[in-house]
């Protein structure tokens, strides 16, 4: 069977990186063009050093606008910039997969709010299906266009999703996720932030409040509770609020996430809960354990891998939970969700290309 | 014959015995990692079993 051809629109980023890196090796799909203006000639291995002898490191970095047709098209620019061009990019593939923010959200409203102007293409909103797979796999079967995941937004989901599913949250109480990240989110490009004598060492709330996130979790929440049937009329719309902190680290997130159920729980209610929701799930771990040092979501071992480890406490009186969820924000949210989508949208098994366990120590 | 499961109290996981459980035998829950122990074998039952609490720096 021919490989899928690919293009990666956007190639010198982290996570047109991540993905050069995971096609390189996928048995479905091969990466036959990569783009880059800051690089027009290059190899990407001198983008991406990690790839260098092989297939997909000896490829060159053109030019966006030389771009020809292929199967698929990876669009990993600069927030907004996917959206001016979308209709051209249509034109050349018949699978897109964004992994920028355009196409994330359905309604224009929120768009607006969450990101400070009207959508440049509001006629492609809904074309677009969200593009993680443990809440939209079925959609996304036989799908043409998918939108990338939020990192901080897909360990927020992923942890939360069990309980909305169950009908067990009470969505008339705030829910709040923090998150501490790893240097890696801020992207490839160097900043005065990122030099390293400030940011080494540090522990900087650079979202305090107002994650932009936070909009994909709300449509999330509505979505899952719509489609599993726990919706109750009378029901409030979920309010989330998201704080996110960059720590010492260079790949992950951990998702610690504040919410309140409707009755008291214990936790085989939500053990339930956690297997009903990811039995099956090929790249969900529940990790709850009384014994040993990684007892709860730790991002340090998913480093590479396409795993989301997800755990849960509860307080003595049963109404306030915490949620956990840890990913590494580069696979699981973004480029490993990314081509987990791509396998479901063209039938493939889905852990084709994303079998890698991750590293210890 | 067909292997022995039990449940664990902690969390509802099933733990399966590779050979035929022993009274006071103790077992560890593959998903919560629960030390329990086999109380029961008319009714195979497992209960928590008393474990050291580590200091984790509280």
């Amino acid at each position: 069977m021919a490989k899928l051809s690919c293009a990666i629109v956007g190639g010198t980023g982290y996570t047109g990186g991540e993905l050069l890196r995971l096609l390189n090796a996928h048995p479905y799909a091969e990466v036959t063009q990569i783009t880059s203006r800051s690089r027009m000639g290059e190899y990407a291995h001198t983008a991406h050093p990690n790839l260098r002898n092989t297939i997909a490191g000896n490829l060159q970095f053109a030019r966006p606008e030389d771009v020809t047709s292929s199967d698929v098209t990876f669009l990993c620019l600069p927030h907004g910039e996917a959206s001016l061009q979308i209709d051209r990019w249509a034109g050349l593939s018949g699978t897109i997969i964004d992994l920028s923010a355009d196409f994330r959200l359905r309604d224009p409203k929120a768009y607006a709010r969450w990101y400070g102007g009207a959508h440049p293409a509001p006629q492609w909103m809904n074309k677009f299906v969200y593009g993680l797979p443990e809440m939209t796999r079925k959609q996304l079967a036989g799908a043409h266009y998918a939108s990338g995941v939020g990192c901080n937004a897909t360990a927020t989901n992923l942890a939360l999703m069990p309980l909305v599913k169950a009908g067990l949250l009470d969505t008339s109480k705030p829910i709040i996720s923090d998150t501490k990240v790893g240097s890696s989110e801020a992207g490839a490009v160097a900043s005065d932030a990122s030099h390293h004598p400030e940011r080494s060492g540090a522990v900087r709330s650079y979202a305090p409040a107002g994650h932009r996130h936070a909009a994909e979790v709300e449509q999330m929440i509505a979505t899952a509770r719509s489609s599993s049937g726990t919706v109750d009329a009378n029901a409030p719309q979920a309010t989330v609020y998201m704080s996110a902190t960059s720590i010492e680290m260079v790949r992950g997130v951990l998702a610690t996430v504040h919410c309140f159920t409707k009755e008291p729980v214990q936790e085989k209610t939500l053990w339930k809960a956690f297997r009903d929701c990811y039995k099956g799930e090929p790249f969900v771990r529940i990790v709850k354990t009384n014994t040993g040092i990684f007892r709860a979501p730790e991002p340090k071992i998913l480093a590479g891998s396409n795993w989301a480890d997800v755990g849960f406490a509860i307080s003595d009186d049963g109404r306030k939970v915490t949620l956990l969820c840890a990913i590494d924000n580069l696979m699981k949210g973004a480029a490993g969700s990314a081509v987990q989508c791509l396998n479901v949208m063209h039938g493939f098994d889905e852990r084709a290309g994303l079998e890698f366990p991750g590293l210890h120590p | 014959m067909s292997q022995a499961t039990a449940e664990c109290p902690e969390c509802g996981g099933s733990i399966t015995f590779k050979s035929a459980p022993v009274l006071h035998e103790l077992v560890r829950c593959p998903d919560c990692g629960g030390e329990l122990e086999v109380v029961d074998l008319a009714n195979l039952t497992l209960a928590l079993a008393p474990t050291e609490e580590e200091d984790w720096g509280e």
